[in-house]
């Protein structure tokens, strides 16, 4: 099985190709340009050096959210049109979830965060037990504080890692009772062979999506949405 | 089909509007598909750009597939793909923009990016075979009001532009204060029918120095303060006459500077483009005063004038047949200026 797999859902952009334990290509890319300027051209250059025939590739993977809005759009948009133009299924993979792959048989508790803003991350919880992957607490945005009790908690030791880790590296040296670490540099952004090996396991399981069909989970409405619904709440409030 | 024909499938997304359309040699329509987002936007009062960027992703494919079904075009056959890169709400312009990236690289189709105006002006050709360059026209819509010198196919010399609200800004800000809620164009225009376009002097907006320019917001606050002397001193307010002279007042501007324009410029053609280019008293007093001058008027049909791929598609035929190609590092330009590559 083949899989293109994107993530533009951070900081770093990050294409690869993949074939079943073979990772043939992969591009990643932690600089200042938008994705918009080096995704698909990175993409053409992975798939010119393995003289990539498009068409044989079995599904176009995605790290479909959470993230940055208009990075996980450009992600999404771009798997779109190839799903599209190619006429492949696509594979929504869970961000969080493929943050955590990077560190694949690790039996500590593995943290992976984004920056959600608002004084939040992306987050969740994960471990492999007996080579398993397993999700202990699904990804959401929620404070930083209130994960690291949930970790503290549980006993750890811990790994964190993700592009929220310079934003809350103290908050985190603060609050932690457990052990815990930070994950290295060659694992700890996100990266898309992790999308492309968790997208092999979705299309075995038959999670495949339309090209079509396919649209990011933000995991959070937009502020717009958020605010209408607080004066909409106010007002039925005020009503009582 | 002779093996000459262009075909251009186009995408555009710059506000709120999600748009795919397949035009054959520029002037040949083939599809033209719109899925607009106005119902939802219309809770805000206004375009809301993340909803508007979440909505494009939803719908663009579907959007896309439905052009290609109703052209009977494959992408094999197509010739390009084109879309729109600037001006507009960056995150709704990115959609269209990393889409078309992805098809023209799939599929090994040369990408040309698009001035979001440059395809309002070239609605125009379309549906008028017999227009070509040198004219002027008038490009007004909720964002934009230009005057400008189509020179040649892609050359424009900008002769007028707004200072402050754009035309159609300017509609949806008094139809809101009469209460009519958003958008407010084609409210105003209805509700104008039924009043007395005299019946109260708003001012004419103009720019000391620079005849070709606009002004809005003076008339605005003319129409805001008229409103707030009638609550004070407790006078009825005739909605519809508020509409009629308020619509008026912008018309009589319009084209006034359209009419200077084409006079100095000793062309005999003008074209209206943009959204607010369906406004019924624009085109009525805009083809009274052409016929009394000797031009030759030019306007879209009121679904060329909204924001489609169609005009994209016809724009982007006379960038192709110059041989403009743009790179998979083609980004959103949300300030683009027209003209510039």
């Amino acid at each position: 099985m083949k899989i293109l797999a994107l993530d533009s859902s951070g900081l770093v952009a990050s294409v690869a190709i993949a074939e079943d334990d073979v990772l043939l290509a992969e591009y990643t890319v932690d600089y200042k340009k938008t994705h918009s300027q080096t995704l698909l051209p990175m993409l053409s250059e992975a798939a010119r050096m393995i003289e990539l025939d498009l068409n044989t590739v079995d599904a176009i993977a995605v790290a479909g959210g959470p993230g940055s809005f208009t990075g996980l759009r450009i992600g999404s948009a771009t798997a779109k049109g190839l799903g599209l133009a190619l006429d492949k299924p696509l594979v929504h993979v869970p961000t969080v979830d493929a943050l955590a792959y990077n560190l694949y048989g690790c039996s500590d508790y593995i943290c992976p965060m984004m920056d959600a803003r608002r004084r939040q991350v992306y987050t969740g919880i994960y471990r492999f037990e007996n080579g398993k992957f397993c999700v202990l607490e699904e990804q959401k945005p929620i404070a930083v504080a209130e994960i690291a009790e949930k970790l503290n908690v549980l006993g750890g030791p811990v790994v964190f890692l993700g592009d929220g880790v310079p934003a809350y590296r103290e908050e985190l040296e603060r609050i932690m009772r457990v052990p815990y670490r930070f994950a290295p540099a060659h694992v700890n952004r996100q990266r898309a062979s992790a999308v492309a090996v968790l997208a092999m396991q979705c299309v075995r399981e038959g999670r495949i999506e339309t090209a079509a069909e396919h649209a990011p989970d933000y995991l959070r409405p937009s502020q717009a949405e958020r605010e209408r619904a607080e004066a909409l709440r106010r007002e039925q409030s005020a009503d009582v | 089909m002779s093996k000459k024909d262009i075909l251009i499938l186009a995408i555009e997304s710059s506000c709120d509007e999600t748009a795919a359309a397949v035009v054959k040699n520029g002037r040949e329509v083939l599809s033209n598909v719109i899925s607009s987002q106005i119902e939802l936007h219309k809770l805000y009062g206004g375009v809301v750009p993340e909803i508007a960027s979440r909505k494009h992703i939803e719908k663009i494919n579907q959007v896309i597939e439905e052009a290609l079904a109703v052209s009977g075009v494959t992408l094999d056959e197509l010739d390009a793909v084109a879309v729109t890169y600037g001006p507009g709400l960056v995150g709704a312009l990115l959609v269209g923009v990393a889409e078309a990236k992805a098809i023209s690289y799939a599929k090994n189709l040369p990408l040309v990016g698009v001035h979001h105006i440059e395809g309002h002006i070239s609605a125009n050709y379309i549906e008028n075979k017999d227009l070509e360059p040198p004219f002027i026209c008038l490009v007004v819509s909720g964002g934009h009001t230009h005057l400008v010198r189509v020179k040649d196919y892609g050359e424009y010399e900008i002769l007028g532009r707004t200072r402050d609200d754009a035309a159609g800004e300017a509609f949806d800000k008094v139809a809101r204060a009469i209460g009519l809620g958003y958008p407010g164009g084609p409210k105003i225009d209805r509700l104008a029918k039924e009043g007395d376009p005299d019946a109260i002097a708003f001012p004419r907006g103009k720019i000391e120095g620079s005849p070709y320019d606009f002004s809005f917001s003076g008339l605005k606050s003319a129409v805001l303060n008229y409103l707030n002397g009638c609550q004070m001193k407790g006078e009825p307010i005739v909605e519809a006459d508020v509409a009629a002279s308020f619509q008026k007042s912008v018309t009589d501007v319009l084209v006034e500077h359209a009419m200077m324009a084409v006079r100095e410029s000793g062309l005999d053609k003008l074209a209206i483009a943009g959204g607010v280019a369906s406004n019924g008293a624009l085109r009525a007093a805009m083809e009274q005063a052409c016929a009394q001058n000797g031009v030759r008027f030019y306007r879209p049909s009121p679904i060329l004038c909204t924001d489609n791929a169609a005009m994209i598609g016809a724009a982007a035929y006379y960038e192709y047949v110059k041989g403009v190609r743009h790179g998979l590092d083609l980004n959103a330009v949300p300030n683009l200026k027209l003209g510039e590559r």
